[in-house]
């Protein structure tokens, strides 16, 4: 028998229908083999038992009472234990981002995301791992210990949606929200061989979603497939009153229905294929996208010129956007406070002190870029090749609907490997950075394994609002490939 | 382009950091780095370029201005290092 917690997401909720099972049932499966992970995977910084237990409590009630009149709709979610990005506030439960300087806050709200998704009978187990404020790409930059990755415990799980990424590939959860403001939901699905969205900017509210960088960060998440993807995207996308970047749109109905492709036009960008890149990724994107053409695709080069400005400008902007959206780490309404006779002290030992070496560095760099005298060579300047940047991928998709291309220029790499070396660190974006700039959505998916046995994953890239053409692509991809059923062995 | 350690201190002085003398080398030395690899950017010809400080298409729309109930005082407060009176207990700003 299949063990309860290797069934899809799709598989528990037809379970959970049918009284296969109960969300009882299913919740505490997970949080066993969480208790049983959990010491050498530190996939988790909070987990919620008893909240997850109460709300499957009232999830099999409310089955109970929809099995008498099944023509009622009933969220695919319904029931379904899933983990939250410790950046996304769950009201009451400890939200750390990963921060000493947010060490026990308690959110007295929210966020929208997080609201609609428990609202459609999802059952929180907890709040996973993530790099300090998400500025990182292995968790290493938690201030509370990294996350492993469950194929190789000696490498990083990739970041910052790390714990999220190692929960889902270890079966502790069905789902995990993330968040993705340059990769962080792309790179660490890629990195553990599990499919995850970055949403188009605007389609998810970002109201309680801890602030980066506000222009470029988005809610995400994390499934061993498109399919079991869908339920967690139509959940919490959608307008929101409380978030005004949040597009008035509708949200699509999608239907995952066949595995053809025709018709469709995909491009592969050849600035993604570049020195340095692992022969083996390269191989099985390149692989990939002729399993895409075999489903009646058709592929063509495309060029997006301005790729390798995404780095510079990237650490530019997003530095600048998190300066200011960290000045309210005043040790005066919530947080830690390190106590001082003045409140200027107060200021400069509280946040220097609590910040950890990465948080410190972008402020510091997002300062520098915003001063006077540095601002329009800096800052301006990048905010201007953003631009080509975005009119790159508006140019590209007036010739195709997708673009396919690597989420990270190699598989996982180990934990320490990149030192304290901030731009080695940063290379690891420099495939998921462009997206972000220009505010299209990405699905990262597993396309195959290197010689070590790590997962290599591609993403492909619609235009913004684009989410059904990646669902549709990515699905189809997944009835004629099995790599995203294959499971670590932990 | 490299900054001085002093140009660190004041930068970190600005952000409210309080940095070792260890920490000031080190990030001299790193955001110097940093700031070399950006410096490529300036050799783009953007003159006629506008600057990009939002993706979305159109303005967002404004919701209606309609007051509404907001969070409890005790709520807001519960998070805070130090309260009294119902408000935020901080040091002295003047003396």
């Amino acid at each position: 028998m299949t063990a309860l917690t290797d069934l899809s997401l799709l598989e528990a909720a037809s379970a959970l229908r049918k009284g296969d099972v109960s969300s009882v049932e299913l919740t505490e499966t997970c949080l066993e083999r969480i208790d049983a992970l959990e010491p050498q995977l530190h996939a988790f910084l909070a987990q919620t038992p008893d909240l997850a237990i109460s709300q499957a409590k009232v999830a099999d009630q409310r089955l109970q009472k929809w099995r008498k009149k099944p023509e009622e709709p009933l969220p695919l979610t319904h029931g379904i234990p899933v983990a939250i990005k410790d950046v996304l506030c769950l009201e009451g439960v400890p939200t750390t981002c990963g921060s000493r300087i947010l060490e026990d806050f308690r959110p007295p709200y929210s966020a929208t995301s997080v609201a609609r998704l428990i609202d459609t009978g999802a059952v929180v187990l907890g709040k996973t791992n993530t790099d300090e404020f998400a500025m990182g790409s292995s968790t290493e930059n938690s201030a509370y210990g990294t996350t492993h990755n469950p194929w190789d415990l000696d490498r990083v799980p990739g970041g910052s949606s790390g714990g999220s990424a190692a929960a889902v590939a270890a079966r502790m959860c069905f789902a995990a929200l993330g968040t993705d403001t340059g990769g962080s939901v792309r790179q660490p699905a890629s990195f553990c061989g599990i499919t995850g969205l970055k949403t188009s900017y605007g389609r998810i509210s970002r109201y309680g979603l801890i602030a980066y960088g506000s222009s470029l960060d988005t809610v995400g998440a994390l499934t061993r497939s498109a399919a079991d993807l869908l339920p967690i995207f139509t959940a919490m996308a959608g307008h929101d009153p409380l978030d005004s970047t949040c597009m008035p749109d509708p949200v699509p109905e999608i239907h995952l229905d066949g595995s053809n492709l025709r018709g469709i036009r995909i491009g592969v960008p050849k600035e993604y294929f570049i020195e340095g890149i692992q022969d083996e990724v390269e191989a099985a994107v390149r692989s990939a996208v002729t399993v895409f053409e075999a489903l009646g695709a058709e592929i063509q080069e495309v060029s997006l010129p301005h790729t390798d400005l995404a780095l510079p400008v990237y650490y530019l902007i997003a530095p600048a956007e998190a300066s200011a959206n960290l000045a309210r780490y005043d040790a005066v309404r919530f947080g830690p406070r390190l106590k001082s006779d003045r409140l200027w002290d107060q200021y400069l030992k509280t946040r220097g002190e609590l910040f950890g070496p990465e948080v410190k560095r972008r402020i510091m760099l997002g300062t520098y870029a915003l001063s006077a005298g540095y601002y329009d060579a800096y800052y301006g300047q990048a905010q201007k090749v953003r631009t080509l940047i975005k009119d790159d991928f508006e140019t590209v998709f007036e010739d195709v609907d997708l673009i396919a291309c690597p989420v990270a220029p190699t598989t996982a790499f180990r934990i320490g490997e990149h030192g304290d070396d901030p731009l080695a660190m940063y290379l690891e974006d420099i495939f998921t950075l462009p997206a972000n700039l220009a505010g299209v959505p990405g699905m990262a998916f597993p396309v195959g394994f290197d010689l070590h046995d790590l997962p290599v994953g591609m993403q492909l890239n619609a235009p913004h609002l684009g989410e059904t053409a990646l669902f549709r692509a990515v699905h189809a991809y997944q009835t004629q490939t099995d790599w995203h059923l294959r499971k670590p062995d932990i | 382009m490299s900054l001085t350690v002093d140009e660190v201190r004041h930068i970190a002085n600005l952000a409210r950091l309080q940095l070792t003398p260890e920490e000031e080398h080190r990030y001299a030395q790193q955001l110097s780095s940093i700031l070399e690899s950006a410096a490529r950017l300036r050799e783009v010809d953007t003159t006629q370029i506008p600057p990009t400080a939002t993706v979305l298409p159109l303005r967002a729309p404004l919701r209606p201005d309609v007051p509404r109930p907001c969070l409890p005082r005790e709520k807001i407060l519960s998070n805070a290092p130090e309260t009294e009176a119902g408000m935020f207990r901080v040091p002295p700003v003047l003396e």
